[in-house]
């Protein structure tokens, strides 16, 4: 077992652990900070693909800034363990079916996917380092990006307008 | 026991022994900062500052120390016990995280090896260390809110919100560094500048905006809101005692210097040495002596930094909260829009 596979494997087993704690966890607070540890876990699986860009960005947008929003809303709310609302069983239970929905989707649309004969090419590609991202994105892909770009700026503008109403 | 055999040994000792040495020189700069202000502070206000422990109080910063660490340890009854540790220790190690980027001098020659005096050469250099930054707002976050304290929550909601707005005018500034530059290694922005051609005469706006957010980030005056004595009591560690209210004193010293560091890197030359030709001095005089003058010159550099943190806290008085934002999102971010923009223009119309 080489270095990069046992990092693998730990990387893998932390980000399931805290994927399954977030979950679980009763207070909300807590499931923010374990889905903290799975972003952590992710970026430094894009590390060991040699994807340094995707990695940091990772982490500046989803744990540095999207995170903290959360942790804001979450924390003012004072949400803690024993305000929890009680839960009906009907939800429970109708979460338990979409969850399986869900999951029966993902694994007929994967069931053919060619995944097994692909090697993921660890410490050597070079698709995710900043200078050939920048260069798919704006030759390539400029168009799509450049939409999802406007509609960005039209979530910003919606924002405003609910934020100047009162 | 394969693992350990196929990993490069002589790299990984030396990565190791590098690491401790800078965490080691971090500490002990930040003891000396918080001396280096008591001092300058009492120059500044005409008095004598500490002068009991050692000649002219330098043994102060151990005394200090000593002092965090006999206190009694507290922990509040009704607090998240685990998260109310957890956090000066994010705090700190945030802290220490972002030195691993810095490129501190040129390289030594040792043991028939050549070797970097940096960590990590990584090709994201300052997305790295924006990334940590970014997660040292947890350490005050998760403080505050451990502490089951509502002074400690809404000190620590401010100073989040203050050090993610800030977080935004800076970035926009390096995204403009960025086009000169070219490239975001740490390195390689020092060896552009290693012929006097300092990036802060062509980005001057630039680095204004960066240092202005740098204070708000380190949580300095004049935008320590986040521990407002008159307002909040003692701030997000208002529950904090012993070493775990050392830690966060600590981490914010620590980021001082650290951000000193980057400011001198990006914006000053890093260790170039001012009007002297490096590389050739390098030939004449020997690689280890070179690598020397320039971490001396790099320390010089953040000693000024530094001392202008120290010397802006003590002249001018906090902003008021709607004052700071007012500041960061319709001053700074509409500027550093600005100058992006223009340095676009000239780069292309060139």
């Amino acid at each position: 077992m080489s270095a990069t596979q046992f990092l693998f494997w730990f990387l893998s087993i932390l980000a399931l652990f805290s994927a399954i704690m977030m979950v679980v966890s009763k207070s909300p607070v807590h499931s923010v900070l374990w889905l903290i540890v799975v972003f952590f876990a992710i970026s430094v699986h894009y590390v060991l693909l040699n994807a340094q860009f995707l990695a940091i960005v990772n982490l500046i947008v989803y744990a540095g800034a999207i995170m903290v929003l959360f942790l804001f809303v979450i924390m003012l709310m004072n949400l803690n363990a024993e305000t929890e609302p009680l839960k009906n069983k009907w939800l429970k239970i109708t979460g338990v079916i979409g969850g399986g929905a869900l999951m029966l989707v993902l694994v007929a649309a994967l069931k053919d996917a060619d995944i097994r004969n692909r090697i993921a090419e660890t410490n050597k590609g070079e698709i995710g380092l900043i200078h050939n991202l920048g260069m798919a994105l704006f030759k390539e892909y400029v168009i799509p990006f450049e939409i999802s770009s406007v509609l960005f700026l039209s979530a910003m503008v919606g924002t405003v307008v609910i934020g100047k109403k009162e | 026991m394969h693992v350990f055999l196929s990993l490069d040994w002589f790299l990984l000792i030396e990565k190791a022994i590098l690491i401790s040495i800078i965490i080691g020189i971090s500490l002990i700069v930040a003891m000396y900062e918080t001396w280096a202000e008591r001092k300058v502070a009492a120059v500044i206000q005409d008095r004598r500052g500490p002068n009991r422990a050692g000649p002219g109080g330098i043994f102060q910063p151990l005394a200090d120390g000593l002092k965090l660490f006999m206190k009694e340890e507290i922990v509040p009854n009704l607090s998240n016990k685990f998260l109310f540790i957890l956090g000066p220790g994010i705090a700190m190690l945030t802290a220490m995280m972002t030195s691993a980027v810095v490129p501190w001098a040129g390289n030594i020659h040792a043991f028939g090896r050549d070797i970097p005096l940096q960590v990590a050469d990584v090709n994201i250099g300052i997305l790295y260390i924006f990334g940590v930054v970014s997660m040292g707002v947890y350490g005050v976050m998760i403080g505050g809110w451990a502490s089951n304290n509502k002074f400690s929550l809404l000190a620590a909601i401010r100073g989040a919100s203050q050090i993610i707005s800030y977080e935004l005018a800076m970035g926009l500034t390096l995204i403009a560094v960025l086009m000169l530059t070219g490239s975001l290694s740490l390195r390689t922005i020092v060896e552009q500048q290693l012929d006097h051609k300092y990036y802060v005469f062509y980005q001057p706006v630039g680095f204004i905006i960066f240092l202005v957010c740098a204070f708000a980030e380190c949580n300095r005056t004049p935008f320590d809101l986040s521990e407002a004595e008159s307002e909040l009591n003692m701030g997000y560690h208002q529950e904090y005692s012993s070493m775990k209210l050392g830690f966060y004193l600590f981490a914010e010293y620590v980021n001082m210097f650290i951000s000193s560091a980057v400011m001198a890197t990006v914006f000053w030359g890093g260790y170039d040495i001012p009007f002297l030709n490096d590389a050739k001095f390098g030939q004449e005089h020997g690689q280890n002596l070179l690598a020397g003058l320039e971490l001396l010159c790099l320390f010089l550099k953040i000693a000024f930094f530094i001392f202008f943190f120290i010397w802006v806290r003590w002249t001018i008085p906090r902003f008021r909260y709607d004052q700071l934002m007012n500041l960061g999102w319709k001053a700074l971010i509409p500027l550093a829009i600005l100058n992006m923009l223009v340095t676009g223009f000239v780069i292309l119309f060139h």
